[in-house]
């Protein structure tokens, strides 16, 4: 059972009380994207045997959306944070990098 | 190779079973291979069997981190069916069930597939019209499917509740052709023969990075040293992924972790298999007489192998209402397997943007049905450059949108 904290009302909760939403920090290519690049948007993803950073809402609290940075093998929650980034924060890359000697945000990418 | 045959039993039965040799070789690699496949579960060695038979290419390896049959192949609820709503997927399917029929005389070795039936509940209005839809799509391409009222589901299955408080039964799709058969069997049935035309199958044997010079695949480096190769198929379901980033490319492919259960072996209940996909849950009964039930996947990444354990609780309070008469049994077991889903949750069977490296992959929740069918297309495409049976089921059909749309489709799971 995975527990999760929402970073914005604060509460800590089973994943049920959670909808999963997929991988975070995906770029939107918009209008004049080339096909491989919508593409990409679209479908293409790490699916990392490890750290993941991913989207959640939480359905049945304050229904807001969030990220969270995850072991996909260990099922480990190294944080949660705002969704209103365009990468994960320092605080966030310190607490994996403490768990997983070596490993550093643009490696992942 | 020593035949198994009536005759063998009788022999072997007067001399103490002492005379049986191995089933398959435990041979060291060697340096260079014509193919290489990567993945022993059911895609892998029936890949390699087709290579074998179907187009004589014999110097063949395929590598496994773990055991044969080890990953889903051996984790699955043995479902065989082809009653999908796609023509694309409707052939390879049907071509896989087809082979099923006589697979164990082909393999000479028991898979014990058994046509019990398999019979798709339809427990809303949109479900009947997507069911009769699939009957009609199914009755054009050749699968012999039926739709059937309720009182033809009560006489198919009489533990049935029809008139279940949520959701009544309205009917249901019935493909009498379907069924399910041993899963380790048809993993060790397939590696049996490949062993047999000399192919090595090399098991705890990791691979762990791929070699390319000028875009082209040269080889593995495993944990058993570096082998050299002409072919590479990469066919790891979960794992795809991880595979394909270190051949440096990237795959629609997420990987979540799908569960399973059995219950205690009871006496006979049900002689079919069935499916209540809005309640999501399917059940049949293994010849030990356990209830073997699955149920829906987790909805985030996961590489673990376990799943969470409210799924299992949405599963069975499914399938307690629809079949009141199992709520007392207890369950035995219960397991997960990492499957590999699309976007479109069709599969993939393609060339990739490394010459030399293809990949079969994107069977998720529903390849066991295919192995046969999945292995004869893609040793095809591995042989010759092209498949008819593959040839839809490209990559490309991400960058052209040329989606293969089974989630649409009411055939949901397995
Ligand atoms: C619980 C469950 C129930 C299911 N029920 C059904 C069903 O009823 N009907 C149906 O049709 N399908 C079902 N499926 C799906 C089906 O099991 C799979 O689609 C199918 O078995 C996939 O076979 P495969 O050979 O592609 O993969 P696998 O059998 O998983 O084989 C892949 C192999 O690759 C190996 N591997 C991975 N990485 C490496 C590496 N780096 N080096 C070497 N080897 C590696 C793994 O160890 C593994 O043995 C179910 C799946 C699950 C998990
Ligand atoms: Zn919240």
């Amino acid at each position: 059972m995975l527990i999760l904290t929402c970073p914005c009302c604060g509460v800590s909760a089973e994943e049920t009380e959670f909808a999963a939403g997929g991988e975070a920090h995906i770029t939107r290519f918009g209008p004049g994207a080339s096909d491989e690049e919508f593409r990409d948007y679209l479908f293409a993803r790490e699916n990392p045997k490890g750290v993941h950073f991913e989207r959640w809402r939480h359905a049945y609290g304050c229904g807001k959306w969030f990220h969270a940075a995850r072991c996909t093998v260990t099922l480990e929650v190294f944080g949660t944070y705002s969704a209103q980034t365009l990468e994960p924060p320092l605080a966030i890359r310190d607490a994996i990098a403490a768990r997983r000697p070596g490993w550093t945000w643009g490696a992942a990418e | 190779m020593k035949r198994y045959s009536a005759f063998a039993v009788a022999r072997e039965a007067l001399r103490y079973h002492k005379g049986w040799g191995r089933a398959w070789r435990a041979p060291e690699p060697k340096a260079r291979y014509d193919v290489i496949i990567v993945g022993a579960g059911g895609h892998g060695l029936a890949t390699a069997y087709y290579l074998g038979k179907n187009f004589g290419i014999t110097n063949v390896a395929i590598l496994e981190k773990g055991w044969l049959g080890g990953g889903n192949t051996g984790r699955n609820t043995t479902i065989i069916r082809s009653n999908y709503l796609q023509d694309s997927s409707a052939a390879i399917f049907e071509k896989a069930r087809s082979l099923y029929e006589d697979l164990s005389q082909d393999l000479n070795y028991n898979v014990m597939f058994s046509p019990r039936g398999c019979l798709m509940l339809a427990q809303t209005q949109s479900e009947v019209r997507g069911y009769e839809r699939t009957a009609h799509a199914n009755a054009l391409q050749g699968v012999e499917t039926e739709w059937v009222g309720p009182e033809r589901v009560k006489e198919l299955l009489p533990i049935i509740n029809l008139d279940g408080p949520r959701y009544p039964v309205l009917g249901g799709l019935w493909q009498a052709r379907a069924g399910t058969a041993r899963h380790d069997a048809v993993a060790w049935g397939y590696a049996r023969a490949c062993s047999d035309m000399g192919m090595d199958i090399i098991q705890n044997c990791e691979v762990t990075g791929v070699m390319r010079a000028g875009g082209k695949v040269t080889g593995v480096s495993t944990t058993r040293g570096e082998i050299g190769c002409d072919k590479l198929g990469m066919v790891v379901a979960g794992h795809s992924g991880v595979l394909a980033d270190l051949a440096g490319f990237r795959l629609p492919i997420e990987s979540v972790a799908l569960q399973a259960l059995v219950s205690e072996p009871v006496k006979p209940l049900i002689d079919i298999v069935v499916m209540a996909n809005t309640v999501h849950g399917y059940m049949s009964q293994s010849d030990k007489g356990e209830l073997v039930i699955g149920g829906g996947t987790d909805s985030f990444n996961n590489y673990s192998q376990r799943g969470s354990y409210h799924h299992i609780e949405h599963t069975l309070a499914a399938l307690i209402e629809t079949f009141p008469i199992i709520s007392r049994i207890k369950m035995l077991r219960q397991w997960g397997g990492i499957v590999d889903m699309t976007g479109d949750r069709s599969p993939i069977l393609s060339k990739t943007p490394v010459e030399g490296i293809f990949v079969n992959c994107g069977w998720g929740t529903g390849g066991f049905k295919a192995i046969p069918g999945s292995g004869w297309a893609f040793a095809e495409l591995m042989a010759r450059g092209q498949s008819p049976l593959a040839e839809e089921f490209s990559l490309d059909r991400f960058t052209e949108g040329r989606f293969i749309d089974e989630s649409v489709a009411a055939g949901v799971a397995h």
